[in-house]
């Protein structure tokens, strides 16, 4: 019957809702229903093999038509994955492997036993924990946006109408004017989550002014910072929300075509979101006169080439026209002249994923949501030094320290928190005495970094400052597009600057030059890459200035980071000659006769590290020594070691 | 086209809408330094030295003045200490590239730039990008481009078209601020048709 209605497609609200009910009253909520995490991660932690055990194995215990099986977008809780939910219950299993599948089949689905080893345990609860919503990694979160993920097939719009998908859409065109749509958007606050923070409704207001009659909408699915993942997520995961919001988008500026830039290093988004964009043409949610409005609307695909510039608005745009990526030095808005000098909307993922939200709850539930600049929720990407790696939604307006400790638990192996890198490579490190700072865009920039598109890098005391800086400062180098001086000349500079100081050849006045540098290239350069890449530096200097004084003037690495500043030494009173460190040593550099204290041959190391990490804990007579001469070897005749007798 | 009326350095300078602050100020005989520019060619915004001040509704902003559109009642500045600052940096950098650049040289004492500022660079080019545009955008030819991205970035000739076209134009030689153009020519001609007995290559 529905199948019949889809044939001649949804043609009014009223079919939709219909159609709505027509999903829901076939679903019975309490038929066993197995959801697996599915997105490009959890198949890298072998999401793919479980999900093949399953559908065997319901098979051979004769439960496929008694047991839905659904493979959604990532949970979040990536350190723990593949991550399996069972519903009606909720009950939660952690890191699964195929191995695991029979017998929660036969336990949890056919005898209805919680299984003990596959629950969540954590080191802030003493139990272990059934339910994903109780798992402290999700309990503190505020999953507005990213928690459909979890429930819902992404391949399936059925999924996606049952959860009220598409209900936001129906609402715009059929109950609010285009004006309308921009004043709640505007009202709410929402200001977009790819780095710039500027108000979307602002934005979207100018395009909708603007006199030219053809206006664009596109979606900045170009993803680039290291180490972060929350676009990809969530176009895998829930790409009808993205498709719903700027349809939502282009009805409000008066847009017809709109296009998702995604960077080709996402083929599952890419195939997610050409599924998503087929459905809808199918159910009539996209195409033309959408649900009887007379509005039209079509959505392209297009895939980026990997240039991290690309995400800079206006060389996304120029690679979309199809020339070469490179930032537009024009001083005019792309909301006024953007594609094709066409009036244009470019918002990133989750800022479009925000818009359905809003217009089903209100402009003023969501400010109600978050601090004073900044509303409604945010997605980070939380990883580095971090128990829980994963990616987390958060209230606007959460302290860093409630991230990372009772969401991220904590810093792994005991180690001291050192600072946390928000807002991707040219975002900045902040210290620990910043660690009380509400998450928001304006709150980071005020203390010097970003808020970015949500990267969150959590560095340990082992972690070199001045290191990190050469690292982003080095990615920044190598995307920088290269038409401007300040970016590329600057960066390139910069960057051989810091490399100096990180291998001891630092000099007096390199700081100064660095600055200068700085300042050049967030004055003068043409594009957001090149004004914020100093970022890095500027922020680890001002918080971390004594480090970069210790590899100038001192040679030395205060974290005992820096390679080249860095010796390994045989602390002679803890040797107990076990020999381990000179068979693993893959330079023959430490001499380790029986029954006598070791010693590394300073002039063979290669400071590989392995004898660091190969030396008992028990012993720990292996050190590092930075900024001051490693001690002479012991004289022969008092290397030989008396093992003493075990005593009673 | 309506009539624009803006300040530079305290002048009052009349101009026309869609006109740059840099032709408003070349229009006023003032001089403001550019390395990327040129009359026949799309403002290019590259080299970043021609930057100014810009004072409009009580916003203070750096721009260049290359690509900034002109506004009514506009303040402009084309010397502050900042924008020497940061000339004299830009000089800096590029003579890394090209330190006998004649042009460089000029600039340099202007504000004051040493050449040995930064360790040097192999490629003398700057990346200003006059040879590539002039080609494409005035002869209409594309025999010589931009190749790879960032640092890596270099101008490069098409040997297919470059055979063709260049040894009849080479009108783009005299536009290089530096000797580098020419060479990569040389090294393109040579490679693309090796002649065992004429021209040295090594002639710049």
């Amino acid at each position: 019957m529905n199948k019949a209605k889809i044939m001649s497609q949804l043609k009014t609200p009223a079919e939709l809702e219909e159609f709505r009910k027509g999903i829901l009253l076939k679903r019975d909520p309490n038929k066993p229903c197995i959801t697996l995490c599915s997105g490009s991660a959890c198949h890298a932690t072998g999401s793919g093999e479980v999900a093949v055990s399953i559908e065997e194995e319901l098979e051979k215990q004769g439960l496929s038509a008694e047991v839905d099986i659904r493979r959604t977008g990532c949970h979040g809780f990536c350190e723990r994955g593949p991550i399996i939910v069972i519903y009606p219950e909720e009950i939660c299993y952690l890191q699964i492997t195929p191995e695991d599948v029979p017998e929660i089949v036969s336990q949890t689905i056919k005898e209805k036993k919680v299984i003990d080893r596959l629950l969540c345990t954590d080191p802030s609860v003493s139990e272990k924990i059934i339910h994903e919503s109780e798992i402290p990694f999700y309990k503190h979160q505020e999953r507005l946006v990213f928690g459909s993920n979890g429930s819902i097939d992404p391949k399936s719009i059925d999924d996606y109408l049952a959860i009220g998908g598409y209900s936001a859409l129906s609402k715009s065109l059929s109950e609010m004017s285009a004006e309308q749509v921009i004043e709640e958007v505007k009202k709410s606050n929402l200001r977009g989550r790819g780095g710039g923070g500027f108000p979307a409704g602002s934005k979207w207001e100018g395009s909708r002014n603007a006199p030219e009659e053809i206006k664009y909408v596109i979606v900045n699915a170009d993803e680039g910072d290291p180490g972060a993942y929350m676009d990809r997520a969530l176009l895998e995961g829930n790409p009808h929300a993205i498709l719903e919001g700027l349809t939502i988008g282009a009805y409000a500026i008066g847009a017809h075509e709109g296009y998702i830039y995604v960077r080709q290093e996402y083929p599952l988004a890419v195939e997610n979101v050409n599924i998503a964009i087929m459905k809808a043409e199918e159910y009539g949610l996209l195409g033309k006169n959408i649900l009887d409005s007379g509005f039209d609307f079509k959505v392209i695909v297009h895939q980026g080439a990997g240039a991290f510039v690309c995400g800079e608005s206006t060389a996304l745009m120029t690679a979309l026209e199809g020339r070469v990526g490179e930032p537009r030095p024009k001083y005019v808005r792309s909301n006024i002249k953007g594609l094709w000098e066409r009036p244009s909307v470019l918002n990133n993922v989750e800022t479009w994923a925000n818009v359905p939200l809003i217009i089903n709850k209100g402009a003023e539930w969501f400010a109600q949501i978050g601090t004073e600049g900044s509303k409604g929720t945010k997605i980070f990407s939380l990883v580095g030094k971090i128990n829980n790696t994963g990616l987390v939604e958060v209230p606007m307006g959460m302290t860093l320290h409630d991230i990372i400790y009772k969401i991220g638990g904590g810093i792994p192996g005991g180690k001291k928190f050192k600072a946390v890198q928000t807002g991707g490579p040219s975002g900045g490190c902040l210290p620990e005495e910043h660690l009380g700072l509400q998450v928001g865009f304006d709150e980071l920039t005020k203390a010097g970094s970003m808020m970015g598109s949500g990267g969150m890098i959590i560095l340990d005391e082992d972690t070199c400052m001045v290191d990190v800086a050469r690292y982003f400062i080095a990615f920044l180098t190598d995307e920088s597009c290269g038409k401007c001086v300040p970016c590329r000349e600057g960066l390139r500079q910069m960057l051989k600057i810091l490399t100096n100081i990180t291998e001891g050849k630092g000099k007096e006045g390199d700081i100064e030059l660095l600055e200068v540098l700085s300042e050049t290239a967030m004055e003068a350069s043409l594009c957001a890459l090149g004004k914020s890449a100093p970022n890095p530096f500027l922020s680890t200097l001002r918080y971390f200035r004594d480090e970069y004084e210790a590899h100038i003037k001192e040679k030395r690495c205060p974290a005992l980071y820096c390679k080249e500043l860095v010796a390994y030494y045989i602390d002679p009173g803890k040797c107990k000659a076990c020999g381990i460190c000179a068979k693993k040593c893959p330079a023959e550099a430490i001499d380790g006769a029986k029954k006598m204290i070791h010693i590394i041959d300073q002039e063979k190391c290669t400071k590989c590290g392995t004898c660091f990490e190969v030396c008992p804990t028990k012993f720990g007579a292996l050190t590092k020594i930075s900024g001051e001469p490693v001690p002479p070897p012991v004289p022969e005749e008092e290397r030989i070691i008396i093992r003493k007798s075990k005593k009673k | 086209m309506s009539e624009i009326l803006l300040q530079i350095d305290g002048n009052e300078v009349k101009t026309t809408e869609g006109m740059t602050v840099l032709e408003a100020a070349q229009s006023a005989g003032i001089f403001i330094p550019t390395l990327c520019h040129h009359e026949k060619l799309e403002p290019f915004g590259g080299c970043r030295i021609c930057i100014v001040e810009v004072e409009d509704r009580g916003w203070t902003k750096l721009v260049v003045s290359c690509v900034y559109l002109v506004e009514e009642n506009l303040v402009v500045r084309t010397r502050s200490e900042k924008i020497d600052r940061i000339r004299k940096t830009i000089i800096e950098l590029l003579m890394a590239h090209a330190p006998d650049s004649p042009q460089l040289q000029v600039l340099a004492k202007e504000y004051g730039a040493e050449k040995d500022r930064f360790e040097k660079e192999a490629s003398f080019c700057i990346h200003c990008g006059l040879c590539v545009r002039y080609c494409a955008e005035v002869k209409k030819k594309n025999a010589i481009g931009f190749v790879d991205r960032g640092i890596k970035k270099e101008i490069s000739f098409i040997p297919e078209i470059a055979i063709k076209e260049c040894n009849d134009c080479k009108e783009c030689f005299p536009l290089c601020p530096t000797s580098y153009l020419q060479a990569a020519f040389v090294l393109t001609e040579a490679l693309a048709i090796p002649q065992p007995s004429t021209e040295p290559a090594s002639e710049k």
